[in-house]
């Protein structure tokens, strides 16, 4: 099954940024992330391909700027899909190489014609860890 | 499924003399099923359409792929349009902006055009194509969004004889780092998947493209590409370029034909195909 346009279209436009970029179907499947966001998971997208629901919000220890553990229904991506509403947040992130990354997250639904809800995209910058 | 192709070139109407054996007329394509009659989109090749139609009376369907004007331009000279005994469903792409209507009579309408679209002496009935199958006599047609600019969709075709696609203004490689990529990340490809008769744009030379990038056409080899990884029937090249004259489609045809054992003929005004399951 083809995937929308509108997901084809931000991945195209994913493997030619250099920020990282995770991409998300309506179902919440990891379909897509960039090669400037593998140092992330540790793993090339070539190697891993699609990452269920319960897979990739499982895969990383995921902190907020208190140091709590965040669940998998307050995760930025998981808040746009069930929410339909763009969600900035900051967070610490134990990639699968074991380092702690601070990074800022804007994450948007992709809507289509007739409120579809195609999927949601992530994108993330990462900053020195407690910087303003 | 019996197809006639009334015009096939792209952009602009383009008659004369060079471009006489494979046509002028921009995009219009007549579909016949058991049970329906269905036109694929309304370039000037509607024209001539129309003028055969002059006795025909009852249902037509009018499947637009998108609003541009190569594709509407012939709509104001379709004949049935003025008729009382006609009933003509317009089916077009939704917007998040307009309605079908309200967008069609930006042409239909002064001072592009004297005669306003509920002006007209059919009885239209105007439809945004919805996201599920349906259908149109005894075909069932599925309308899916395909990379082009604007809100522009292919539809695919099907009837107990065979299937069809017609994509006539898609643009799959834009952005694709190689292409083809896997057919889940191919626009349009379950629409074309397997079907016995490809129509797909294929407008430009493997030169030409990289300086028409973003445009919504393809070129004859992205063309070829698309139709050989959906392992179509018969592409059926479309779309010409206004400035391809006949002698350089033929080349760019004849590169083409029997390559990995694909059929690949160009689209002709006045060619008329059966459509048949393999």
């Amino acid at each position: 099954m083809a995937q929308p346009i509108e997901l084809i279209l931000v991945r195209h436009l994913a493997s030619t940024l250099s920020i990282p970029i995770f991409l998300v179907d309506g179902q919440g499947t990891l379909v897509f992330y960039n090669e400037a966001a593998e140092p992330l998971l540790g793993h090339r997208f070539d190697e891993t391909g699609e990452m269920p629901f319960d897979d990739w919000t499982s895969a990383y220890a995921v902190r907020d700027e208190s140091g709590r553990l965040v669940g998998v229904d307050e995760l930025p991506l998981v808040r746009v899909l069930r929410g339909r509403r763009p969600v900035h947040d900051r967070i610490d992130i134990t990639g699968m190489d074991g380092a702690v990354r601070t990074l800022e997250v804007s994450a948007f639904p992709l809507e289509g014609h007739g409120e579809q809800l195609l999927g949601a995209a992530a994108l993330f910058w990462e900053s020195a860890a407690g910087a303003e | 499924m019996r197809v006639r192709l009334w015009g096939t070139r792209g952009s602009v109407a383009s008659p004369g003399p060079d471009t006489v054996r494979y046509g002028g007329n921009t995009a219009c394509v007549e579909v016949r099923t058991d049970g329906a009659l269905i036109v694929l989109d309304a370039g000037t090749g509607i024209r001539p359409l129309g003028a055969q139609l002059r006795d025909y009376s009852g249902r037509i369907d009018l499947l637009l792929s998108h609003l541009h004007l190569d594709h509407i331009q012939g709509l104001g000279f379709f004949e049935p349009c003025f008729r009382p005994d006609v009933e003509l469903h317009i089916w077009g792409p939704a917007s998040a902006t307009a309605d079908l209507g309200e967008r069609l009579s930006r042409y239909l309408s002064p001072p592009l055009f004297p005669v306003r679209l509920r002006d007209l002496g059919s009885h239209v009935l105007l439809h945004d194509v919805p996201h599920e199958p349906f259908t149109v006599g005894d075909a069932v047609v599925r309308g899916v969004p395909v990379i082009h600019p604007g809100p522009t969709v292919g539809y695919r075709i099907e009837d107990a004889s065979g299937s069809m696609a017609y994509l006539p203004d898609h643009e799959p490689a834009l952005g694709a780092p190689a292409f083809p990529l896997a057919p889940a990340w191919t626009s349009g490809h379950d629409l074309a998947a397997g079907v016995d008769v490809l129509l797909h744009d294929s407008q430009y030379t493997t030169a030409e493209y990289p300086a028409r990038v973003g445009w919504g056409h393809s070129s004859t080899e992205q063309a070829w590409a698309f139709a050989a990884q959906a392992e179509v029937g018969r592409l059926v090249t479309f779309h010409h370029d206004p400035s391809h004259d006949d002698q350089e489609l033929d080349a760019l045809v004849a590169q083409l034909q029997g390559r990995d054992g694909l059929d690949v003929i160009a689209g002709t005004e006045g060619l008329e195909l059966t459509v048949q399951a393999r």
